[in-house]
């Protein structure tokens, strides 16, 4: 892990993040900053919250109240003269391409081949030249151990093969963000490994992640702080020697006494 | 297994019961059952071809004949002109449907509603007597100045009045296919095109549809063999198809079945070709399914690679 140092300014800002379906409130004010180069592992039970988070992020889900802000821009909203502005549909997917995501189900695209999966952003939406892209697309897929599945489709490879496809597409766009949304949860318990590997294997490369997920141990190597939520608030936040090993809040204890 | 002997080793049993090597039983019934069709079928197929009343020769003679054939190029060139424009307005059509504005719902929703629910027959008459209704046509801003203008009996022909009656009521029905076939694309595909920065016409062109076609494509292929078959009503504005065609030439000869055997014959080959042509469609769409013929890869190969990551 490379630290990152305490003064940089931090690459996202969740500041009073509120979000609501229905009348059901799943987040009920977040605050949180992610700096440059850190790796945040958002821990929780069920229906914390922080799969939504996530998802608001890059604005898969819009807020009901509070900001998230990406450097220096707004998440869905521009501040234009004293006043904040909806931004239409086209800046709002420029936003999301500066950010990777990975997902629970993979979700790689069935009709694409495996290299057609990950040149597809960087070329059609970046504009990247597409021997280019596919060049580095071959050297991700090299760092994720599957260059000879590059002419493989989706549904020929393993679960834990596809996550690595998809995280090695995640990568494609040169993201300067990426999330992971629960990446091990729909895997079977020998393929969680592969996967974690992966991820641990970026961590160490200076990469910014947000991930949620289930796995303490990949929480306990890779993060540089673990963030537990409960009940759609923050309830402790810290490094892993601290959070992980000596718990200041009643609920996180009990969480985490349930994985010992 | 157990104990650790060999499978299948010198054991005569073992070897006996291995049913790699099973006969299969004799199915006497279905046997029957085939010798019966088939007699059937060729005894049919004789009385049909040796009954002098189907005037086989006079269908070979039609067959080619020039105004069949024109006919026939009528019937393919309004069914391919019509079908084109029918899905392009219907793939408009289903996409303002599912918009979470209403306004573009409710309005496809009305157009639908609407050409769904009248007969093509009466819909290509409106459209033939267009003039009656509107006399002259004109471009402009509403209660506003004109723009251009034209006689309607200048615009609408035959032609123009058979595409335009095809093609609307098409776009009616072609819009509830595609929009079923973008329903059954899987919603994190939708997410992820977007999580990815694309458009929402991006995401539609190169993501979703690709996948819809899967199930856009067979009741696709339905309504094309439907259309060629609803070109025959386009006779009632006196345009020259393949029916009426065959209907010109037996009503100064009055060899009517013999004509109608060669239209018949015509819509059974086309149909076929359709067919053909659907399944290497529906191939093609079907790659990276599971089962699909694609590029070979070892089902099982990676389990050693997994490793090369740490």
């Amino acid at each position: 892990m490379n630290a990152p140092a305490a003064g940089t300014a931090p690459l996202v800002r969740i500041r009073g993040v509120r979000k609501s379906y229905g009348d059901h409130e799943v987040l009920r004010g977040i605050d949180l900053d992610v700096r440059p180069g850190e790796v945040v592992v958002i821990l929780g039970p069920s229906g914390s919250g922080k799969s939504t988070l996530l998802r608001c992020i890059n604005h898969l889900e819009a807020l009901n109240a509070g900001s998230i802000r990406l450097g220096e821009e707004q998440i869905g909203y521009e501040l234009r003269h004293g006043h904040l502005h909806r931004l239409p549909a086209r800046a709002i997917a420029r936003q999301r391409s500066r950010i990777g995501m990975v997902f629970q189900q993979f979700n790689l695209y069935p009709h694409m081949t495996v290299l057609e999966n990950i040149v597809e952003a960087p070329v059609g939406v970046h504009g990247r030249d597409r021997a280019e892209a596919e060049a580095h697309a071959m050297e991700l897929l090299g760092r994720v151990g599957l260059r000879d599945k590059a002419g493989a489709y989706p549904r020929q490879l393993s679960g834990g093969q596809q996550q690595r496809v998809a995280i090695a597409r995640a990568l494609a766009i040169r993201p300067e963000l990426i999330l992971f949304d629960e990446p091990t949860s729909a895997l079977d318990p020998e393929l969680v490994g592969e996967v974690l590997a992966t991820m641990r294997d970026l961590a160490g490369q200076g990469l910014t992640m947000i991930v949620v997920t289930h796995e303490i141990g990949f929480a306990r190597d890779a993060a540089d702080r673990v963030v537990f939520m409960d009940g759609g608030v923050v309830v402790e936040s810290g490094p892993p020697g601290e959070v992980l090993v000596d718990p200041k809040h009643p609920r996180t204890r009990a969480f985490l006494a349930r994985f010992i | 297994m157990s104990g650790g002997r060999p499978f299948a080793g010198d054991d005569p049993e073992v070897r006996l019961r291995d049913v790699a090597h099973a006969r299969q039983p004799v199915r006497w019934g279905t046997g029957l059952l085939w010798a019966v069709t088939l007699a059937a079928a060729a005894g049919i197929a004789w009385t049909v071809a040796r009954n002098p009343n189907f005037e086989w020769d006079v269908v070979a003679q039609w067959f080619t004949a020039g105004a069949i054939l024109r006919g026939l190029s009528v019937t393919l060139g309004l069914t391919v002109v019509s079908m084109l424009i029918g899905t392009a307005l219907g793939l408009l059509l289903a996409v303002a449907r599912l918009s979470a504005d209403p306004l573009p719902r409710t309005l496809s929703g009305l157009y639908i509603w609407f050409f769904r629910g009248t007969p093509l027959l009466v819909q290509l008459i409106f459209w033939y007597n267009l003039s009656t209704l509107f006399p002259t046509l004109s471009i402009g801003i509403p209660f506003g100045p004109e723009l251009a203008s034209w006689k309607t009996n200048d615009l609408i022909t035959p032609l123009t009045a058979a595409i335009a009656g095809l093609s609307l009521n098409e776009a009616a029905y072609m819009a509830e296919i595609i929009r079923g076939g973008l329903l059954s694309v899987d919603r994190g595909q939708y997410e992820t095109a977007e999580a990815f920065g694309m458009t929402r016409w991006r995401a539609l062109r190169r993501i979703i549809i690709p996948q819809a076609m899967r199930s856009i494509v067979p009741p696709t292929g339905n309504q094309l063999i439907s259309m060629i078959k609803a070109t025959s009503l386009v006779s009632v504005i006196a345009m020259g198809d393949l029916l009426y065609s065959a209907q010109a030439v037996y009503n100064r000869t009055f060899e009517v079945i013999p004509l109608l055997i060669v239209a018949v014959l015509w819509y059974l080959l086309i149909t076929s070709i359709l067919n053909v042509g659907q399944s290497a469609i529906e191939r093609y769409y079907a790659r990276g399914e599971r089962g699909a013929p694609g590029r070979a890869v070892r089902a099982t190969a990676d389990a050693a690679s997994a490793g090369d990551v740490r």
